[in-house]
């Protein structure tokens, strides 16, 4: 068994789990704020292994999910530009903005929208298309951020004019404070995502265990990683010490990665941001610092984002903070499903509606 | 075709035209490769030699990359139809095929993806006795597209079909999953996966034979291509109205399949595979079949991936195919939406 298969095996699974069952002796709610745990979690069928006193939460952790209606509508807009390649993450593509209109369907319709692996590849079509504008959707959290900051330092460097970035980037820590302000969302622990993790280490998330009592763990996205982690949250509701603890120390460091977020804060700044189905959240957005304009779609091709209304009977919102399991949505599995998504937490791979509907047996 | 002028090393609308460019290009590329007495009797349709009852399969093919490690689209346009045709439990005997060409494609490139099919073909054992050229504007169709029908003789009696899977059944494959479609998507993307990563593209049809004439009682035989593994179990879940067990541990996936899906965010059981099948038969003749497959030069990994059982007997339902992961716990397999797309993070 290499190291990368002992995270999953079975038998060291079982070991935790009966740990786990033998010493839950109170009610647990976790959130997973990262929707690649929520994924994890259906796929490597933990779900229904847990004690019935856990129950989990999705959190607003995917990024897909928490683009805010008027974002969508922003990108739609662009794709109809003549002179406007889009270069995306491939899981926008499906994104319903207003009207139930996407990026695949403004694809069928002759915009030129190129799915990309990296910003890299999105500099290399500015490159290759000096005649054309390539707009690159910066949609994403920590983890992609500093990779987007970089390319558009590269693209400083190389002086090129045509490459712009539509910085709808979103920060963890300011949703979390949202999540534990509000006493409706009665969360007991969270699991840290880990990927955003490695990028901001523990400080950012030092508040959650200081000013709310309430424990976090950076996790890993095999079983073994969860399972350790909810091991964690229930001893440390046994003792009532809280902290930050860091589960996914072979990817995380406890000091996050420094460069990245010198070279993120380097090109972007903090600002208020829309989230889908949240609303505004103080500070938890990214946006280019003056110097970079140049590089600002949003400036650069004088797009104005106006607040599109929610869309009806999404319960999204509620889903993302944990107010409401999907199931519960009066449209889940009705009038939204997969292959007609009403919200974004159906149409994204990690969304929980999504995982809800695909995984649940 | 080494002695050619420029202009015939570069195909013409001309070539397309019926006329005497067209005779040319007919005369010494498809009956080069393709020699056989049915295609060179030149008349207007085949004459063949077949009795029923009958299988017949068309497909059309428009990879890109057009040329993958392990294949090309010319082994795929023989594979693929000969494959599906012998999935009814049938012997392929003839094939057509159809070419869309873009104007420009460089010669070279057609006669390399021409003598592909004829290696393919000959190694299947199926002759190409008709065939049809067109070529169009530069733009118009990405390079090449190609379209092949297939014709076989039905032996197995009964033949096996999507509907005839039973509770107690065993569900096996004939090897590793996601090979063809991490293979393609990481060619198209130009993401150079440094690994032994390639196309499982073969002619399963020997096998097939091998199956029905000495094990029997095949039950059903699907190649699981686009969509997957997944994909094909939930759709002879639904045809059978049977609840498919796929034990997640036991499926076989290259580590190098493996990684390169976890890198880009997607899943082995839902890529294409083009050189593998699918075999449910009675649980008892299971250990026989595994061990033919793997005496089989396409059937080395061959391994039983899962069961069926009654829709109530279980967790999940009539139609479905639930996962048993290497936990013990299960979830919904489900078909899958769309495409599979690379995601953000």
């Amino acid at each position: 068994m290499n190291v990368a298969e002992s995270f999953r095996d079975p038998a060291l699974c079982k070991g935790l789990l009966e740990r786990l069952h033998s010493e839950l002796d109170q009610p647990l709610r976790f959130m997973e704020v990262c929707g690649t745990h929520t994924v994890a979690i259906f796929q490597s069928g933990l779900r229904p292994l847990l004690p019935e006193g856990i129950t989990h939460l999705s959190g607003p952790g995917c990024p897909v999910c928490v683009t805010h209606e008027s974002e969508v509508a922003a990108f739609l807009d662009l794709a109809g530009r003549d002179d406007v390649i889009l270069a995306t993450f491939g899981d926008l593509m499906r994104v319903p903005g207003p009207k139930g209109r996407n990026l695949k369907l403004a694809k069928a319709e002759g915009a030129r929208i190129e799915i990309v692996y990296s910003p890299i590849d999105a500099l290399q079509l500015a490159i290759k298309n000096p005649g054309d504008t390539v707009v690159f959707l910066g949609v994403g959290f920590e983890t992609t951020a500093p990779t987007i900051a970089g390319t558009v330092l590269m693209a400083k460097q190389q002086g090129l004019n045509n490459f712009k970035v539509l910085s709808f980037h979103k920060l963890v820590p300011p949703a979390l404070k949202v999540l534990l302000d509000d006493p409706e969302c009665a969360i007991d622990s969270f699991l840290l995502p880990g990927h955003v993790s490695t990028i901001l280490g523990l400080e950012p998330y030092q508040f959650v265990a200081q000013n709310y009592k309430t424990p976090g763990v950076i996790t890993g996205f095999d079983p073994v990683d969860i399972l350790e982690s909810l091991l964690i949250m229930v001893e440390q509701r046994k003792k009532e010490d809280y902290s930050i603890v860091n589960q996914y120390k072979r990817a995380v460091s406890d000091s996050g990665n420094a460069r990245a977020r010198e070279v993120m804060f380097s090109v972007f700044e903090t600002a208020d941001a829309l989230w889908r189905g949240v609303g505004c959240i103080p500070e938890s957005g990214l946006v280019f610092r003056d110097e970079f304009s140049n590089f600002d779609a949003l400036k650069a091709l004088d797009i104005t984002v106006t607040e599109a209304p929610p869309t009806p009977g999404c319960k999204c919102g509620e889903v993302l903070k944990g107010k409401m399991q999907p199931g519960d949505c009066p449209l889940f599995g009705k009038g939204c499903t997969p292959a007609k998504p009403v919200g974004p937490c159906m149409v994204s791979t990690e969304g929980s509606c999504a995982a809800y509907y695909k995984y649940s047996v | 075709m080494s002695k050619a002028t420029l202009a015939e090393q570069t195909l013409l609308l001309d070539h397309g035209s019926g006329g005497q460019a067209s005779n040319r290009l007919i005369g010494s590329l498809f009956f080069k490769y393709f020699d056989n007495p049915i295609l060179n009797a030149m008349n207007d349709a085949a004459r063949l030699e077949i009795v029923g009852p009958l299988s017949m399969s068309t497909d059309s093919y428009t990879v890109d990359p057009i040329f993958f490690p392990g294949g090309d689209i010319g082994t795929l346009a023989v594979h693929g139809t000969v494959n599906d045709v012998a999935m009814m439990g049938a012997r392929p005997k003839y094939l057509s095929c159809g070419f869309i060409l873009e104007e420009g494609l460089p010669m070279e490139t057609l006669e390399r993806i021409v003598a592909s099919m004829a290696n393919a073909a000959n190694e299947a054992g199926v002759t190409i006795v008709t065939g049809d050229t067109k070529v169009v504007p530069r733009g118009a169709v990405d390079k090449v597209f190609i379209n092949t029908t297939g014709i076989g003789e039905i032996f197995a009696s009964p033949a096996p079909t999507g509907s005839s899977a039973q509770p107690g059944d065993a569900v096996l494959v004939s090897g590793t999953m996601g090979d063809h479609g991490l293979t393609v998507l990481s060619g198209r993307e130009g993401l150079n996966f440094a690994t032994d990563i390639k196309s499982d593209s073969a002619p399963l049809n020997h096998m097939v034979e091998a199956l029905i004439s000495q094990i029997g009682d095949i039950h059903v035989l699907r190649d699981p291509t686009r969509g997957g593994l997944a994909t094909t179990l939930n759709e002879i879940a639904g045809q059978s109205g049977v609840c498919i067990n796929l034990r997640e541990g036991d499926v076989p996936v290259r580590e190098s399949v493996r990684n390169g899906c976890s890198f880009l965010g997607l899943d082995p059981l839902y890529l294409a595979n083009e050189g593998k099948l699918i075999c449910i038969l009675p649980q008892e003749k299971a250990q026989a079949a595994l061990e033919l497959m793997r005496s089989m030069p396409y059937g080395a990994d061959a391994a039983q991936v899962g069961t069926v059982r009654n829709g109530d007997d279980g967790p999940g339902k009539a139609g479905q195919v639930v996962l048993e992961t290497p936990l013990g716990g299960h979830r919904l397999l489900a078909m899958l939406e769309g495409e599979q797309l690379p995601r953000i993070c």
